[in-house]
């Protein structure tokens, strides 16, 4: 893959990696005596690794591919593969933390695998390495596409792609190592912090500038999703982990916000991760890809756009209602649930066009099971939209806040809606990258999409029963006035859930184990199809250009 | 002038609302303004035949591959 680079690019690649490299030296050297030196070793290495990489075709024969006619998908594919290696590892520490929940011996009495440290490590996995880098990865695939135009040059998407990932590691070694800022989804550390900075930076630069290079007169709209995307988690991002290191030879950091500031900082952008990192993102997907297999356009493209602008609109309100009963101003938490409540009507409008999309290609839903994962993740997102404005209500969330309730919610959204549509879209673009006729395995295919399904299922009608149980019993008072059950108690009470949930996870982790492989047979054993994609013809003889196969 | 709470209340209750009816006017109003209809239309159905390739230049025989 290095060798489609020209001689300046590999040499600005590895003058990037040498850069990096000396970073990573500064960091061990002056962290020596802080757990940063050990992130220092880690960034050199990575970076290093990166160097030699490049440094081994530096003199390898300039590429002779015509760039004008081909988009570049050797980041996409890379982004793919990292995608699932993330989906695997963090997915299985999901499994891993559920199992401690209901089995705690099962920490093995280490101070790294404390349930407080591995569960991090899932979260950011799943949402950051496989979220992320999926999101990355389709996004260069489908700017391209829609805009008709190649991307502008070949390093800044490697950077992106294997800075986020420079990123992503840095993050899940340094819970491992107890590095962490409490802020939930944003515990890195100041220096990774700003490394994703300069990382989304360049992401959004590498965006605008394909699409002022499109030949297409209108953007479709799954750009401006991923678009909004990137430009507000910058924002977020930017925000929330504004503080000042307590040294620069050292990890930690102290926040620029203070108490219940600090709490409405870090929820607005808690929830908007969820928007625009979770939502957004792969609504850009839904957009492209659901279309695209059902082999019709969107049922309506101007209920597409009114949705987009309800959406981002909307949703940068609502992160109050994290924090009901706070010593938040009760105007903010009436604020964050009226936005919630409307957020309802743009949701259920994406999901009632992705479903009625569907309509007439029914037939295909049934015998395709791509194009099923992508249909169950319309009907999630409409499900766990649905239950989001009605626990952000005071009352409900009187009752279903700091229970099992809100985990069960996040998880319909993320393994329901969220990871459905990623495995959908990767179905349905691996063997277009690697222009293979088919996956390797349909019934693999088929496999996962079942194991998947009932793994969510298990998994939200456990954290249900669960949840709905640990908050009444928690609010049970006797006839003299004093709570009816002890803590214990509730714990004794969720067990049985906790095995389900466990349990349903595994399978879910089973499936993705699947699709990894899947994936991998596809790249491997699946002879070349020349004719899934056509490109226009260069030869001397100019014949015309063979119609694109239906 | 003093930033005060009754300030951020004045500019919300005045300013924010005006912004936020004359932001949902304009998005309405973009997405089913008519004659835009045909330019949707053309924009839904570009992405279910992408896979040729970057547009090319048109001339001679290419002109079948502009954009669409």
């Amino acid at each position: 893959m290095m060798s489609n680079l020209t001689s300046p690019e590999r040499a600005r690649a590895m003058l990037i990696t040498g850069a990096g490299v000396l970073i990573g030296l500064t960091m061990a050297v002056l962290g020596r005596n802080d757990p940063m030196g050990a992130h220092g070793w880690i960034v050199l290495l990575f970076c290093g690794v990166l160097f030699f990489i490049v440094a081994d075709k530096l003199y390898d024969a300039e590429p002779v591919e015509d760039r004008s006619i081909s988009y570049y998908d050797d980041p996409t594919k890379v982004g793919i593969l990292l995608a699932l290696f993330w989906a695997v590892v963090a997915m299985g520490m999901g499994v891993w933390v559920a199992s401690q929940l209901a089995w705690p011996d099962l920490r093995f009495d280490a101070a790294w695998s404390s349930f407080g440290r591995i569960r991090p490590v899932h979260t950011s996995g799943v949402i950051f390495g496989f979220g992320g880098n999926a999101l990355i990865a389709t996004s260069y695939h489908i700017m391209q596409r829609t805009s008709r135009a190649r991307m502008p040059d070949q390093v800044s998407p490697w950077f992106v792609l294997l800075g986020f990932n420079l990123f992503c590691v840095v993050a899940a070694s340094g819970y491992l190592i107890g590095i962490t800022q409490s802020k939930e989804y944003a515990e890195p550390e100041w220096y990774a912090d700003l490394w994703l900075v300069i990382v989304w930076v360049v992401y959004f630069v590498l965006y605008i500038r394909t699409l002022a290079r499109r030949n297409e007169p209108h953007i479709y709209v799954a750009n401006w999703y991923y678009l909004s995307f990137i430009l507000v988690v910058a924002i977020l991002h930017i925000v929330n982990n504004l503080a000042v290191p307590a040294s620069f030879t050292g990890a930690k950091s102290y926040s620029a916000f203070a108490g219940v500031q600090d709490a409405m900082v870090q929820w607005w952008y808690g929830h908007n991760a969820v928007a625009f990192f979770l939502t957004t993102g792969f609504l850009g997907m839904l957009y492209y890809f659901l279309p695209k297999r059902a082999g019709r356009p969107i049922y309506s493209y101007r209920l597409s756009i009114l949705s987009f602008w309800g959406i981002v609109f909307f949703y940068i309100w609502v992160g109050s209602h994290h924090l009901h009963y706070t010593a938040l101003p009760q105007w903010v938490q009436t604020l964050g649930v009226t936005f919630s409540v409307m957020l309802l009507v743009p949701s259920w409008a994406s999901a009632g066009n992705a479903l009625m999309t569907l309509n007439g290609a029914w037939h295909k839903v049934r015998d395709d099971a791509t194009l099923r994962f992508m249909m169950v993740a319309a009907v999630f997102y409409g499900l766990s939209t649905f239950e989001g404005s009605f626990m952000a209500i005071r009352p409900v969330n009187a009752l279903s806040h700091y229970t099992d309730w809100t985990v069960g919610h996040v998880h319909s959204g993320a393994m329901g809606w969220v990871a459905m549509i990623t495995f959908g879209s990767i179905y349905a673009l691996t063997p277009v990258l690697w222009r293979r006729e088919a996956m390797y395995s349909w019934k693999a295919v088929e496999w996962h999409f079942w194991l998947a399904l009932s793994g969510t299922v298990i998994y939200v009608f456990a954290m249900w029963n669960s949840g709905i149980t640990q908050g009444l019993m928690w609010r049970t008072y006797t006839e003299s006035g004093t709570l009816r059950f002890s803590f214990v108690d509730t714990l004794i009470a969720m067990h049985p859930y906790y095995i389900a949930r466990a349990f349903g996870g595994l399978l879910f982790f089973a499936g993705a184990c699947i699709c990894f492989w899947n994936v991998v047979m596809t790249i491997r054993r699946v002879p070349h199809h020349a004719s899934a994609i056509d490109y226009p013809t260069t030869s001397e003889a100019m014949e015309p250009a063979v119609p694109a196969a239906e | 002038m003093d930033r005060t709470h009754e300030w951020y209340v004045l500019l919300s209750k005045s300013f924010g609302l005006f912004w936020l009816l004359g932001l949902s006017v304009g998005i309405t109003a973009y997405a089913f303004w008519p004659s835009l209809g045909g330019r949707f239309d053309k924009a839904a159905n570009s992405i279910l035949d992408d896979e040729d390739g970057p547009a090319q230049p048109t001339s001679g025989k290419r002109e079948d591959k502009t954009c669409r």
